[in-house]
């Protein structure tokens, strides 16, 4: 009787302060800012796997995908995250911008109606995050309505935030435009296609993971 | 002026003033909005939407595409000349500030995606639909 009493406390004192197991991270972003490519780093760097396909025609994910128990090794660090990566939110889907990447007018379709239940099903895990990180483009114009809707409305639900500017290989990259538009955040440049600042990234991630 | 041939040509403007939305709840305000942009409506509402409401919009904008042939979406553009260099932060404080003490200098546009895109770029087109 007495150990199961010890076992019950350990446990509860453990729940309570020791380390939280699975922190539920969501990918959320625009279309094509690079939402699954960093996911699926991550991914790759602790299960070997990926979590999705990535594509240069936005929309490539339309549906929300999972790894669970990614277990991350930083810097004497050991965390466990479950990754949601979610379909890139927009407020239009035209199946005409797809045919200009040559696919026929069937499949445009096809991909224009589930891209459009990908953002309805993105949308509603948003109350589901324990944390999310926002992957923005650092090539474009960072005041977006769209950008805007997902980070207020991430704020107005109180859930931690860990804006990335992706892409900052590229010439027109500017990382201190995202920074002025949410000096709120702490913004880290990256890019996952060529693995810069990566580290950083963890340091960051790992703090992200403190917030929850 | 505007030219005969440009993509303003075919909608008609409606101008919401926030006492009419100011009692509708999220999901009256929404449906409200929806029904005028499928009626060919670009849409100007007085003060701006919470960002529940927004999303809310994407999310509704989005089952209607699924469903109504030829719609492709809206646009969604905040309008406040007083705050065009500040950050996200002050503008959505200062958002929420407007919306709880129904502040309403700011104007809201929403509308079939091609338009509200042009005036976004150059809101000086509204003057054109206000005479």
């Amino acid at each position: 009787m007495l150990k199961i009493l010890k076992d019950l406390s350990r446990k509860v004192i453990r729940s309570l302060f020791g380390p939280k197991k699975n922190i539920k991270i969501g990918f959320y972003g625009p279309p094509n800012a690079g939402k699954t490519s960093l996911a699926n780093l991550l991914c790759q760097d602790w299960t070997g796997e990926d979590i999705g396909t990535v594509s240069e025609m936005p929309h490539e994910t339309r549906g929300v995908s999972f790894k669970e128990k990614v277990e991350i090794k930083h810097k004497g660090k050991n965390l466990t995250f479950k990754f949601v990566d979610t379909p890139g939110i927009a407020t239009r889907i035209d199946y005409e911008d797809f045919l200009k990447f040559k696919i026929n007018k069937k499949d445009a379709k096809k991909r224009a109606k589930e891209a459009t239940q990908g953002i309805i099903e993105a949308i509603k895990w948003l109350d589901d995050m324990e944390a999310v990180i926002v992957v923005l483009d650092s090539s474009e114009n960072p005041y977006s309505q769209v950008n805007i809707t997902i980070i207020g409305n991430l704020m107005a639900r109180k859930i931690p935030v860990l804006l990335v500017a992706n892409k900052i290989d590229l010439k027109k990259s500017n990382i201190k435009k995202v920074q002025a538009a949410f000096p709120e955040y702490e913004v880290i440049g990256i890019s996952a296609k060529n693995r810069l600042n990566i580290d950083e990234f963890y340091d960051s991630l790992f703090k992200l993971a403190k917030k929850v | 002026m505007v030219s005969k041939n440009n993509k303003f040509k075919g909608f008609s403007l409606q101008i919401i003033p926030f006492n009419e939305v100011r009692n509708l709840n999220i999901s009256e305000r929404v449906k409200k909005i929806l029904n005028l942009v499928l009626g060919n409506k670009l849409v100007i509402l007085q003060g701006r939407l919470r960002p529940e409401e927004e999303i809310r919009l994407i999310e509704d904008t989005m089952a209607m595409v699924d469903h109504i042939k030829a719609f492709k979406g809206i646009e969604l553009a905040v309008i406040d000349p007083d705050m065009k260099n500040n950050s996200f932060f002050f503008k959505f404080k200062k958002g929420i500030a407007k919306t709880l003490v129904g502040d309403t200098s700011s104007l809201t546009v929403i509308g079939p995606a091609s338009v509200v895109k042009e005036v976004k770029n150059d809101p000086s087109k509204l003057e054109v639909f206000l005479g």
